[in-house]
């Protein structure tokens, strides 16, 4: 037992007795002041303390949970009647921060691929431009650079666009899932009118692969997408803009068309950094909570568009006052990562190699996997 | 801990339905309290003598379980902590996190005060506002007290803004804290091993001081304990910050441990802001990039976990400009409203030739618009869309702007009276509606540019009159 514990265990005795220590007396004398400062015991210096403090009580503050969050598996290997050679299981909290019941499905990234690519920032296109004329080799190059997942978001179906078909679009899909063993997301082009059919042909096509169909919402033919879900084994991304309400109604929509918790991940919008991260922030945290609290229409895993913080000016315009953008923009994605991630994301899609390389860090740091630097605090102070 | 009732507070008021407060009755004046809207001083009839238990009452309950800690003297003077809960959503955070740069006394007094500048002067436009940064840590690399006291002297002849003098070594900070004296500079720090010197600095020249015990949480509560007991009431935390790795973990559930002892078990010894220095980055860092990334990134993290003050190195506008925005966005009270009214706004003194913009009511999304055109001196009429508080591009995605949304506004506002040509510019991302914007509103749409930023450059290639 340390000197200064055992001194403190007989602040307020009358008497103190020791056996078989030894120490000598001006150490005691000093300890046993610091001691009864420490208790809050008159000293006796008579250093005037305040007498009213109780001894130290402290406990970790673990919390007790009603509630749980769903797991969700994405991706299916072939006894599970995919190809997938990992799979990604999201969810199953039951407790809100990591130091309360440890990290039971680690928080994964996703990295967006397109069909046709959108334009791009000029920090992003440099790093995929040899690949984004092929989903295929964009995704196995995506995976190269640590993608959990992969999300082939098929935009050439935009009737604006090339309005490929969902034949076509099935077809990129297999190609993706040939290129690479990672679970898939497959998003749509966001035209209502026409997503559920491509998205239908797709599950179709990916039979059996427990992709995550993104994704229904409440101004499409949401049960369209529902019911090729469960017919071809998938999961449903439910997306609302910001309203935990609409959320929730989504949500009971789709377990109305027979859906089931572990089968639907929920995604309520993600604003960029400087323009609506606020609400999603507290969206998230409330929807966690309130999932933790047995809510069980918010008993799903979190799925965030973090891609959205290159929507922020501040990450892609050209402004010599604002310093070089080929780092601005990648933080201005990491941060946007990082908020969502401590709010309580549990899928994160991507854009930015660094983005996802440092975000992927922050996960690997809860898990252990990744060590710390090995550096001591007080250096900053000389460094 | 469960927040405030008004019924708690109105037992701690005077309950006599005065209205000298300008509020209707005590117990509306209550809700005001819980609110931060009013304070105890707005009552009057709570000074008075037959009052003064409720008055005590009232102070003690609603100090903040984390206490407000005031760094600084004068004008700029940061007020740390004085949080009241956890999660933003429950009501808000009040004080933003503060955010001080190193300079260090073995740089030549010209150095110092030219970095010490650029920590004054540096600020980001944002809507209409100037994000800045608050203070400055001076640390002692030199080990020694008399360069340390020439560094203090030299910040304290540059700029007014709070200082935190660093050093273990109570003679070192002593010299600084005289040279500082009356800038109540926040001491860093005292440890278990040198507290009680420390404190006496404190004590002497009226500072508030940080407590620091990394990574032991119960140290650290003693450590606070002790400092307390020997008379300082203004105490900051530091349970020390890690690199990115599971460090910075550990890091992070000291700091939301630290936070629930103090709001929701009111553990006296937790019950103070917290500081954190993501300028452990620079410890052995391979290169400035490298280590300006892991700033920011534990930096966000920290924010993001309460922490009530930051100390950073790297000034650079890259890594600032977002951790200036996410503390924006993290300390905006979530009870003011998310839009502004979907109506016809004006910019500057528009005529019958000014363009007209579309946009949503998402209040940050108009106010980008708005302080755009101002800067830019473009007189111009804005039509509001009422997407139902949604951004641009999300208002697309989620189809809130639709031609009926736009004919709606197109008839309120009156537009087509008051200019001559009818061309409406339309955010470059909604130009996929512009057939249906059309024919809904027999203008001519024309796909504006993808940020208001670019409106005037805009202007000059396509001419609206
Ligand atoms: S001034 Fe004080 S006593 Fe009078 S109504 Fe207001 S709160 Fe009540």
């Amino acid at each position: 037992m340390n000197l200064e514990e055992l001194l403190s265990s007989f602040a307020g005795a009358d008497e103190i007795e020791l056996e078989n220590v030894t120490i000598d007396t001006e150490e005691l004398i000093l300890k046993v002041q610091q001691a009864l400062i420490a208790s809050g015991m008159p000293s006796v210096a008579g250093v005037g303390v305040s007498p009213e403090l109780a001894p130290l009580e402290y406990k970790v503050p673990i919390r007790e949970y009603k509630g749980s969050v769903a797991e969700v598996q994405l991706g299916a290997t072939k006894s599970e009647g995919g190809t997938r050679k990992h799979v990604v299981k999201l969810g199953a909290q039951k407790s809100l921060y990591w130091f309360e019941g440890g990290i039971v499905n680690r928080p994964v990234v996703t990295f967006d691929v397109f069909d046709v690519a959108p334009p791009l920032p000029r920090a992003i296109r440099e790093h995929v431009e040899d690949v984004w004329h092929d989903p295929a080799e964009w995704a196995k190059k995506a995976v190269k650079m640590g993608a959990d997942l992969v999300t082939i978001h098929l935009t050439s179906t935009d009737p604006n666009n090339q309005d490929s078909s969902p034949r076509e679009a099935a077809k990129t899909v297999e190609d993706v899932l040939q290129a690479v063993d990672v679970p898939l997301v497959i998003g749509g082009s966001g035209t209502p009118e026409k997503d559920p059919l491509v998205l239908e042909k797709c599950a179709e096509a990916a039979e059996g692969e427990r992709c995550l169909l993104a994704s229904a919402n409440l101004d499409l033919d949401y049960k369209k997408i529902a019911q090729a879900a469960i017919k071809y084994k998938h999961n449903v991304l439910s997306w609302t803009s910001m309203n935990i309400n609409d959320q929730k109604s989504l949500n009971r929509l789709l377990f109305d068309e027979g859906l089931t918790q572990d089968q639907i991940v929920q995604d309520p919008t993600t604003g960029a950094l400087g323009y609506g991260l606020d609400y999603t922030y507290s969206i998230i945290e409330r929807m966690k909570i309130g999932a933790l609290k047995g809510d069980e229409e918010l008993q799903m895993p979190i799925s965030c568009g973090v891609t959205n913080a290159w929507g922020a000016r501040e990450s892609w315009l050209n402004n010599d006052a604002w310093g070089p953008r080929e780092h601005r923009g990648p933080l201005w994605e990491i941060v946007t990562g990082t908020a969502v991630l401590m709010a309580g994301a549990d899928i994160m899609m991507m854009l930015h190699p660094l983005a996802v390389k440092t975000v992927k860090d922050i996960i690997l740091s809860m898990t252990g996997e990744k060590k710390s630097r090995n550096v001591r605090y007080e250096d900053w102070l000389t460094v | 801990m469960a927040r405030l009732s008004p019924m708690d507070v109105y037992k701690a008021l005077p309950g006599i339905n005065c209205k000298k407060c300008g509020v209707d009755t005590c117990m509306a004046f209550a809700s005001k309290l819980i609110e931060r809207e009013m304070t105890p001083a707005d009552c009057p009839p709570l000074f008075e003598a037959q009052y003064s238990e409720k008055q005590a009452a009232l102070i003690k309950l609603l100090s903040p379980p984390v206490k407000e800690v005031v760094v600084g003297s004068g004008e700029k003077a940061i007020k740390l902590g004085g949080e009241e809960v956890i999660y933003r959503h429950e009501l808000t955070y009040f004080n933003p996190t503060g955010l001080f740069y190193d300079v260090d006394d073995s740089l030549p007094v010209d150095e110092i005060k030219s970095r010490v500048s650029a920590i004054e002067d540096f600020g980001v436009d944002k809507i209409g506002r100037t994000l800045k940064l608050d203070g400055v840590a001076i640390r002692c690399k030199t080990g020694d007290a008399a360069s340390f006291g020439e560094a203090v002297l030299a910040a304290t002849e540059t700029t007014e803004l709070p200082l935190i003098l660093c050093s273990h070594d109570s003679e070192v900070l002593e010299v600084g804290a005289e040279i500082a004296l009356d800038r109540r500079p926040l001491l860093f720090a005292a440890t278990p091993d040198n507290w009680e010197k420390i404190v006496e600095v404190a004590l002497k020249n009226n500072c508030p001081v940080v407590a620091s015990v990394p990574g032991d949480v119960e140290g650290l509560l003693k450590l606070s304990r002790n400092i307390r007991s020997a008379g300082i009431s203004d105490i900051v935390l530091d349970i020390g910050t890690n690199t990115v790795g599971d460090g910075l973990a550990e890091t992070i559930n000291n700091l939301v441990i630290l936070r629930r002892l103090a709001v929701e078990e009111e553990l006296a010894e937790a019950m103070y802001p917290i500081l954190g220095v993501p300028m452990v980055a620079w410890i052995d860092a391979k290169s400035e990039i490298d280590a300006g990334f892991e700033e920011a990134t534990i930096a966000a993290s920290q924010l993001l976990r309460f922490c009530d003050a930051l100390i950073l190195h790297s000034t650079e506008m890259w890594q600032n400009m977002p951790l200036l925005n996410l503390r924006l966005n993290i300390y905006t009270d979530p009870r003011v409203p998310v839009s502004v009214e979907a109506k016809l706004y004006e910019v500057g003194t528009p005529d019958e030739n000014s363009p007209v913009f579309l946009t949503t009511n998402f209040a940050l999304t108009y106010f980008t618009v708005a302080s755009d055109l101002e800067a830019a001196k473009i007189p111009a009429y804005i039509l509001v869309a009422d997407t139902e508080g949604l951004a641009v591009e999300v208002s697309m995605a989620g189809k809130k702007i639709t031609p009926e949304v736009i004919q709606d506004i197109f008839s309120k506002s009156g537009i087509e009276k008051l200019v001559k040509h009818r061309k409406l510019v339309i955010p470059g991302v909604t130009a996929r509606i512009k057939g249906e914007l059309e024919d809904a509103t027999g203008w001519e749409i024309i796909v504006g540019p993808k940020d208001s930023s670019m409106i005037p450059g805009f202007l000059q290639k396509t001419p609206i009159a």
